[in-house]
């Protein structure tokens, strides 16, 4: 039982980055497979979170809930709402180039997360959903964080392993094309804004993903946990600083940050008070300047990702890909 | 509802915080056409140029109205600064790239102003500045002084545009880029001359939002999406674009309260945005689509 309990920081730990791990290949699928700039992972992730949670819990009064379906229904009706939400963002957006998008999504995070503060009938505004079923939740806490970690594993294992097998597929080549050379696609016959509207929705369906089982493991959600730019950002430096466009690279790139991340908290509780809370907004300066360094002397991250055979030279700009 | 009433409640307030929207959209759209990349850090770097000259009054103790150049001079240089640290080395690179580390700056614009300043709402001066009465229209001399501050910037930023050499240069580079390196224009400078403009008139819009509300960490994350819907409703790369699209989202988001929950007043700026995009996206002035 000991070790179980010297396990229990770890086991807390590995369950976020199974949890990252779901919402950063989300973006790999934006990001390192179509090119597409959402600034807003926040805002799908609390669409999932809430969706699920709301599906699942038990009934409130004057709130819109009650249903008490199994936990594996709210995970599906939290990707499949996300996915609903982005459909119109991208039909909307896709068609200009990336900046437009990322102004978009940062005004849609900012909107879900107004909806999520303000409608009592739906989130309950700031008491948030409570009381959301957590799967194997009535084992011991050391068992059932293992558990937990076990299902979030399992998660992020399938999502890993679909994606790995659409990029290999022709689809996979096709959005690769796409992000590379749009023109040359397009007069090849690919219909490159439905291409680019499937990659959104598809990546927004695993950030929902993350945002269910989050819901899931704290067992409710309020609006603080989907601070707009903190979190959406931190999984932008996962996937940047692992390796866009590379799945290992991306996981890899979460366990990184994560690992960082956690170990600035525990620095800065460390800290006197009288510094704690300054040096708790230098974690997001440091994190910020991660970025730039990447940005600056790896921009193909830690793991890049693998350029298919044969490899001809095509000069910088193409080999050197975003 | 009273013609008066609608105007002192309504209209005015809507026309001093679009003046201030209208401030931050011209340095929007002038990067956003000449260095072509959406600059995410605007709100932020506003934040920090309000909070300069905040410094500028409480540790040095200057008057308020000295306070104002200070920052726009300061801003202008940290403007320029960090495009030469953080962007410069990105210029040949896929432009989407830069975007992202405006991003990534934003967030350390901001994560120093909560290091140095706190997150606590400050005010640059205490009491209530009251109302004066013209005719039946409640004006504060505040909102004068923003209204007639922000009329001076235009006018001297549309005289620079226009009749000097290194605002044609500008004016070329955001036209057209090739063309304009082709016939001899210095980029860095201009670069460096955009920055310079935008960064300052971040921080005029950063003071001006700090005198008639007051000085949050956040204030400029909460003024970047209406700045941008300025921009965008404007027209990408049109000064005067930015300024009606600035006074337009302004007096749209206060008269919002009358149909939808105040909570939601924020949005209005973003459905503008999203309506633009999706009827005429060129914007009310014809600019760009990058």
């Amino acid at each position: 039982m000991d070790i179980l309990a010297t396990l229990n920081y770890p086991v807390y730990l590995a369950i976020f980055v199974c949890i990252y791990g779901c919402l950063a290949i989300g973006l790999n699928v934006q990001w390192g497979y179509a090119g597409l700039f959402n600034a807003g992972v926040a805002g799908f992730f609390a669409v999932g979170a809430y969706t699920s949670a709301i599906l699942t819990s038990p009934d409130v009064e004057d709130r819109l809930g009650g249903f008490d379906l199994p936990v594996p229904v709210g995970i599906a009706g939290a990707m499949l709402m996300a996915a609903l939400v982005a459909w119109p963002i991208g039909k909307i957006c896709l068609r200009f180039r990336g900046d437009y998008l990322a102004i978009v999504t940062i005004g849609v995070a900012e909107a879900i997360r107004l909806v999520a503060r303000s409608e009592d009938w739906l989130t309950g505004s700031t008491r948030g959903v409570n009381d959301v079923p957590r799967p194997f939740g009535s084992l011991p806490y050391a068992y059932s964080q293992l558990a937990f970690l076990a299902l979030a594993a399992a998660a992020v294992v399938v999502v890993y392993i679909l994606v790995e097998r659409q990029s290999v597929s022709p689809w996979g080549r096709m959005m690769r094309a796409i992000r590379d050379n749009e023109d040359a696609a397009a007069a090849m016959g690919k219909n490159v804004p439905q291409r680019r509207l499937q990659a959104f929705v598809l990546g927004a369906a695993f950030m929902g993903l993350g945002g269910a089982l989050y819901a899931h493991l704290g067992r409710s959600i309020t609006p603080e946990a989907i601070d707009p730019m903190i979190s959406s950002f931190l999984i932008w430096i996962m996937v940047i600083l692992g390796g866009s466009g590379n799945n290992r690279g991306v996981l890899l790139g979460v366990l990184v940050v994560w690992v960082i991340w956690s170990a600035s908290e525990f620095i800065t509780d460390l800290l006197p008070t009288a510094i704690s809370l300054q040096a708790k907004y230098g974690r997001i300066f440091v994190i910020g300047l991660v970025l730039q360094l990447v940005l600056r002397f790896r921009p193909e991250g830690i793991l890049p990702e693998p350029l298919s055979k044969p490899r001809v030279d095509l000069g910088k700009e193409v080999t050197e890909r975003v | 509802m009273e013609m008066i009433s609608f105007l002192n409640f309504y209209l005015i307030p809507g026309i001093v915080i679009g003046s201030i929207y209208a401030l931050g959209a011209i340095g929007l759209t002038l990067i956003f056409s000449i260095m072509r990349h959406a600059h995410l850090a605007h709100g932020d770097m506003a934040a920090l140029g309000a909070f300069l000259a905040l410094a500028g009054i409480t540790t040095i103790g200057l008057p308020a109205y000295a306070a104002l150049p200070l920052a726009v001079i300061a801003t202008g240089l940290i403007a320029i600064g960090i495009d030469k640290l953080f962007y410069s080395h990105l210029r040949t690179r896929p432009k989407i790239l830069t975007t992202i580390s405006t991003l990534g700056i934003a967030l350390m614009i901001r994560s120093v102003v909560q290091i140095v300043w706190g997150v606590d709402t400050r005010l640059y001066s205490n009491g209530i500045s009251r109302p004066q009465n013209w005719f039946g229209l409640k004006i504060k001399a505040v909102e004068m002084y923003t209204l007639s501050a922000v009329v001076l910037f235009v006018v001297a930023l549309v005289l620079f545009l226009t009749k000097s050499k290194w605002g044609k240069a500008m004016r070329a580079m955001s036209d057209n880029r090739n063309l304009a390196l082709l016939s001899g224009v210095d980029n860095n400078k201009v670069v460096a001359l955009t920055w310079l403009i935008s960064g300052g008139l971040c921080a005029a819009s950063g003071y001006f939002l700090g005198m008639n509300t007051e000085l949050k960490s956040m204030m400029g994350w909460n003024i970047l999406l209406p700045t941008f819907a300025a921009a965008i409703l404007g027209g990408v790369g049109k000064i005067e674009g930015a300024v009606a699209g600035g006074l337009i989202i302004g007096i749209v988001e206060e008269l919002s309260v009358m149909v939808i929950p105040s909570e939601y007043k924020a949005l209005s700026a973003f459905a503008i945005l999203l309506l633009v995009l999706l009827v005429r996206p060129r914007g009310l002035f014809k600019g760009k689509i990058l």
